[in-house]
């Protein structure tokens, strides 16, 4: 199976922050970030509302799916060719796979998929299956290359082992966006030797392996991933803004069922609203689009959607408390519920629990037989052996894990005392504690 | 608020202990196949259908004393074992979630080994292919399990069998 036009006469380089440079040498790479699908990426961010706590994360998903196809292509080329178990006709497909990994995800999807029930990785693999320029250019390569792709991004590829460079708890997939996002946003916690663990990732059967002298560069990686979770994924802030995204496409979607007649239409979520999103419709979708309709309900007339709106373009977002659901604090939930009805701030908008299982995050867990599969180290002796077994450091942080629970809500509201002073005060002192 | 919780604490009182978290992603995500409101997110791995967002969740509810987990050595692995607490059943005490037939499906499931689980989860996974191309997929993504012909017919009927218990009457 070839691509027609194989490789290019002179190789193609972008200047890249992380990676330096992305080497572009087949045709077939060249022409899939050519398509419409994948340059719609550029106006996609990668971590979403987080540019509203980290000002630099404004990167895009576009950079990110450059960074994952280089890190791939840099395993094969430079590590894993000529090597046992690695079949080297898998190469092209390996690269498309990585490049267009992401391809399917949609503008803020995390508050998008949860509202509206959607998953990315169902578009994914209607763009790579679909009438799409992305589907044309796979199809060059064989009439049953297009599938192929999607199925390794789906992870349902027969070859485990090409399924595991993308998606595994060592892919290129973590390795570039930890370095990315550190990148972007600024901070230390997130740099570890990715050349150094490129240099010892060795093909088994059906998955990489990791040999014994490269675990102190994994142990960077694996600290990687637990201190970005809690410094930038999950960081309070930009949970707040989170939690205003979401409630905005609620009252939206409610506000149409209620037939309320919208001052600007929204015309691009009439199909998210009644759940008959066709791949046309999605492909319409970016942030610009999204800011805009934000922009312009500033001026609804419904209050809550107006005022949503402006705290999301303004950033004037939600304080926060801890808060643990224990039966002494689910009453005082109940209790605020009903005192915040009583000051006429809507709770189903303006008061709400988020818990760190609404962003889940796959921190390293060694779990147990036939859960997932372990980062395995290849010892000197030729066998294989859980990571968390050999080293202390990622067995103390992969035991009991830390979760995390916080109940959000408007201050500005309560501080005001021109109305409902008394039941205010109350909810006050209930959430200062 | 915190209704996902809720629906995973009332599937151990309705399951009762469940040994194994691969027993556990399992059976709700067949649970969620069958329709039942689970809306964690699954994907394909390398042992079927598994979500993230289920396990985080099982955590915080350790986290919270709503579950009891007990972490068991076994051969060369751990296996954990799950069971709902007293401040789990309290808990659940603040909702009034209503899933019919639940209690049936999920005891039924508990007293299968987690292989066939795994076998009936995957199947669901690809139930938009035919039953042929489901087969091929399944001894082509499954070759280590070295699953037989009459353990996916088996794993079909069990389907059925299931998605009978929840189309009776209430």
């Amino acid at each position: 199976m070839s691509y027609p036009g194989g490789q290019l006469s002179e190789e193609k380089v972008f200047k890249d922050p992380v990676h330096r440079y992305i080497h572009v040498r087949d045709k077939i790479i060249w022409d899939l970030i050519g398509t419409k699908e994948f340059q719609r990426l550029r106006r996609i961010k990668q971590l979403g509302t987080t540019y509203l706590t980290f000002h630099g994360a404004e990167h895009s998903r576009f950079n990110h799916s450059l960074g994952v196809y280089e890190i791939i292509r840099r395993i094969i080329d430079d590590v894993f060719v000529g090597r046992e178990h690695w079949d080297h006709s898998e190469r092209l497909l390996c690269l498309c796979a990585a490049l267009l990994h992401d391809l399917g995800h949609g503008p803020f999807s995390h508050s998008f998929e949860k509202v509206f029930h959607l998953d990315h990785e169902d578009f994914t693999q209607a763009i790579i299956l679909g009438d799409t320029e992305v589907h044309a250019v796979l199809k060059r390569m064989g009439d049953d290359f297009p599938q192929k792709v999607a199925e390794v991004i789906a992870k349902t590829y027969q070859n485990k082992l090409v399924v595991s460079l993308i998606s595994s708890q060592i892919d290129a997939d973590r390795m570039d966006y930890l370095l990315r996002d550190a990148y972007y946003t600024g901070v230390s916690y997130g740099n570890f030797d990715m050349e150094r663990i490129l240099r010892v990732m060795r093909p088994r059967e059906d998955q990489v392996v990791i040999k014994r002298s490269g675990m102190h560069a994994v142990e960077d990686y694996i600290m990687s991933r637990y201190q970005m979770y809690w410094q930038v994924y999950f960081h309070p802030v930009t949970r707040s803004a989170e939690v205003i995204l979401t409630k905005i496409l609620h009252r939206a979607k409610t506000l149409h069922e209620e037939g309320y007649m919208f001052r600007t239409h929204p015309h691009h979520f009439y199909s998210l609203f009644t759940g008959q999103v066709m791949l046309h419709d999605y492909l319409k979708l970016d942030e610009a689009v999204i800011l805009y309709y934000f922009q312009q309900w500033q001026d609804e007339k419904d209050e809550i959607l107006r005022d949503l709106c402006r705290r999301f373009v303004h950033r004037r977002l939600f304080k926060y408390v801890e808060f643990s659901p224990t039966n002494e604090q689910m009453k005082k939930l109940m209790e605020l519920t009903a005192l915040f009805k009583k000051a006429g701030i809507d709770p189903d908008y303006y008061l709400v629990v988020d818990s760190s299982s609404d962003l889940p995050y796959d921190f390293y867990r060694p779990g147990e037989e036939g859960e997932r599969l372990p980062i395995y180290l290849l010892m000197p002796n030729g066998e294989f052996r859980e990571l968390s077994r050999e080293s202390v450091l990622v067995d103390a942080i992969s035991g009991k894990r830390r979760t995390d629970h916080k109940l959000y809500f408007p201050d500005d509201f309560l501080q005001d005392f021109s109305t409902k002073r008394t039941t205010k005060k109350k909810i006050l002192e209930i959430l200062e504690g | 608020m915190l209704t996902e919780h809720a629906k995973i604490v009332k599937a151990f009182a309705a399951a009762g202990e469940i040994v194994g978290r691969k027993k556990l992603q399992k059976m709700i995500y067949i649970a969620k196949k069958l329709n039942f409101p689970f809306y964690e997110k699954f994907d394909f791995h390398f042992y079927g259908p598994y979500s993230e967002e289920l396990t985080w969740r099982i955590e915080e509810l350790c986290n919270l004393g709503f579950l009891n987990e007990v972490k068991e050595k076994k051969g060369g692995y751990f296996q954990y074992r799950y069971t709902l607490t007293e401040a789990g059943a309290d808990f659940l005490k603040h909702y009034d979630i209503h899933m019919p037939h639940l209690t049936e499906c999920l005891q039924d499931m508990n007293e299968q080994n987690s292989r066939f689980l795994e076998l009936v989860s995957t199947i669901l996974y690809f139930d938009n292919f035919s039953k042929d191309a489901v087969k091929e997929k399944v001894f082509l993504v499954k070759s280590k399990q070295r699953y037989t012909e009459e353990e996916i017919e088996q794993a079909y009927r069990y389907i059925e069998q299931l998605r009978h218990k929840t189309e009776a009457p209430v």
